[in-house]
């Protein structure tokens, strides 16, 4: 796993990917941190990084387009894959080489809090954990972009869906803001995720039994719940998927100055979740 | 060793490998032939653990490929058809890489880059960008990443694709010393050099295995009894003429064959050698022999008689039963 991360470290820099990333990523935090905090005196670092965290979306893809994809084209994958090393180092040391690639700007802007406290008082603490969940959501990020880039054979194409995937996660708590939160309401879009869910299942195992069987067990049971208290269902939509909003992560951490740990280990299973399922694409490619 | 055991590969639209069974014995050099499209890549693939076969079992050294693949992987060294390169690395760093992976220790790997890079020559570009070499030394740094830290089995899928006619005539020496101490598989469409280099010669076609035997024997077992190609000088007719004397002789006239000139292939019935008689029965009707050689089958014809139909196939498929039960 080690030979691969570095490999792929050094490669990202020999290729100017990693270079353009830092550069990118500090002037952006820069121009934030001259604004806000050298500019009008605000004390507090995490605010220049709750607002840089939107230029994520579009450099994290940089990192990650070529990640698996490129070594799918160049056929470079058939060196990894039939050498004595693990689909799951392969996964990590691609994943540790492009977050140590983050950590690079990151550990520079550990140096911010510092400045600010040398022209007077800072709020240390706050600033460091809001730049260790701001580290956390890069390398989710970079996780999601691995898993769109071991998808396809061509980097752009994985890099374009990655900046519509990092769209919908950064726009995620105002989209869930738009759902609908009366009780018929909730139940109706249940009943469309749930059939929708029953025609996938049905799509890839060609079982019409077991598909119709718990669409049906899933509609008895929404019937249920509906029947006993109709308004157990209201509001629950945004409550329940407003909790994997990042934004809202990031703010309770930078503006509310709360350490939000159940948030920061919902990220931390959201990485690995990501990491498994592009190990499973991988593996899904050599078996079909 | 290598056992296949009934092997399938079905991507769904098509069968690649259908049924395929084959052992390779430990210190030969296997030659896999077959025309485009007959599973050879696919069969190579399955073997190093490339990709999955839908049913069957490969065993590297009774190391099941599927079930065990980190041990199985260690004894394989693959040189895929197009040389699994980073562009932006030296061969050097990328050898280093690959011994890396391999799991060589660091003291002994950088020694055997070296090594690796002297046998295949390609000390002199160590340091330049693997981008910016030719196709040849392209290929042969994935031949010495193929070799490094020396396993056991060594598959090379085309090896000499590329590379020019000296090139391939050291590639082959290479390969042939190799073979002395490990097992060499290599694919190839180039028949001279399979029959050149190896010691057995699989012929696969549409994803069955046709024929194993050596070069020698699979010549043989097409070789016409007895069968001469001539050339003559002289009309068809006084060539006849001449030859009717023999005894037990048939004669078959090419038609392309002008008035001048007579060409012919003559068998006798009995295999027995007829090269004396015809020379001077055409000498005494001064007829003059421009060319006469014996009309020995190369590996190409038995490679395209046994590829084409399916009726040559049964019939060497009962040499290979033959042999399998030696």
């Amino acid at each position: 796993m080690l030979a691969i991360a570095k490999r792929e470290f050094k490669s990202l820099f020999t290729t100017m990917t990693a270079p353009i990333f830092c550069a990118v990523m500090i002037a952006v935090t820069g121009i934030y941190f001259i604004a806000y905090n050298i500019g009008t005196g605000y004390q507090k670092f995490s605010y220049v990084l709750l607002s840089s965290l939107f230029i994520m979306m579009i450099i994290v893809p940089l990192l990650t387009m070529r990640s698996f994809s490129e070594e799918r084209r160049q056929k470079t994958d058939q060196l990894l894959l039939t050498a004595p090393v693990s689909l799951g180092d392969i996964v990590l040391g691609k994943f540790f080489a492009m977050c140590a690639v983050f950590a690079i700007p990151v550990l520079i802007f550990c140096a911010c809090p510092l400045i600010v406290r040398s022209f007077g008082e800072a709020k240390l603490a706050g600033d460091y954990a809001t730049l260790l969940v701001f580290f956390v959501i890069g390398c989710f990020y970079i996780s999601v972009g691995a898993f769109i880039s071991s998808l396809t054979e061509s980097q752009v194409i994985a890099a374009v869906c990655s900046i519509g995937a990092m769209l919908l996660i950064y726009l995620w708590s105002g989209l869930v803001n738009m759902l609908p939160s009366t009780a018929s309401g909730t139940a109706l879009v249940l009943l469309l995720v749930l059939t929708l869910l029953s025609l996938l299942l049905y799509a890839s195992t060609k079982n019409w039994l077991l598909a119709g069987g718990i669409w049906l067990l899933g509609a008895l049971a929404l019937l249920a719940v509906w029947l006993v208290n109709s308004e157990l269902l209201a509001g629950r939509l945004s409550e329940w998927l407003g909790g994997f909003a990042v934004t809202t992560i990031m703010s309770n951490f930078g503006e509310y100055d709360l350490f939000d740990l159940q948030g920061l280990i919902k990220l931390l299973l959201a990485t690995g979740l990501m990491l498994f399922l592009t190990a499973q694409s991988l593996q899904k490619r050599r078996w079909s | 060793m290598i056992e296949v055991k009934n092997l399938v590969k079905d991507y769904g639209s098509h069968l690649a490998v259908k049924d395929l069974s084959f052992t390779v014995e430990d210190g030969q050099i296997y030659g896999f032939l077959g025309p485009n499209g007959a599973g050879k890549t696919t069969t190579m693939n399955i073997i190093c653990g490339y990709i999955g076969a839908t049913s069957g079992e490969v065993l590297i050294n009774g190391k099941n490929v599927a079930e065990e693949p980190l041990e199985a992987k260690k004894l394989i060294g693959y040189l895929p058809e197009q040389p699994p390169l980073y562009q932006e690395m030296t061969p050097r760093e990328y050898l280093s890489f690959a011994a890396e992976i391999k799991g060589l220790a660091r003291g002994e790997a950088a020694a055997e880059v070296e090594r690796a890079m002297e046998v295949t020559g390609v000390s002199d570009m160590a340091d330049r960008l693997i981008r910016n070499l030719s196709k040849g030394y392209k290929q042969r740094v994935g031949l010495a990443q193929a070799i490094i830290g020396l396993p056991p089995i060594i598959i090379l899928d085309e090896p000499t694709v590329g590379l020019d006619p000296k090139q391939i005539a050291e590639i082959r020496e290479l390969i042939k010393a190799l073979g002395k101490k490990h097992t060499v598989i290599l694919s190839s469409h180039i028949l001279s050099e399979v029959s050149a280099v190896c010691d057995k010669v699989m012929i696969i076609s549409r994803g069955r295995l046709v024929a194993c035997d050596t070069p020698q024997t699979l010549e043989q077992m097409m070789q016409g009894s007895g069968e001469i190609d001539l050339s003559v000088r002289g009309g068809k007719k006084a060539v006849e003429a001449a030859l009717k004397k023999l005894r037990n002789c048939e004669m078959r006239f090419k038609k392309s064959a002008g008035e001048e000139r007579a060409e012919l292939t003559l068998s006798a019935g009995d295999s027995r050698d007829i090269r004396e008689e015809v020379f001077f029965a055409l000498a005494e009707a001064k007829l003059p022999i421009l060319a006469m050689s014996p009309s020995r089958a190369s590996l190409e014809e038995v490679f395209l008689d046994l590829t084409a139909g399916g009726a040559s196939e049964s019939s060497i498929e009962t040499g290979l039963e033959e042999e399998e039960g030696e």
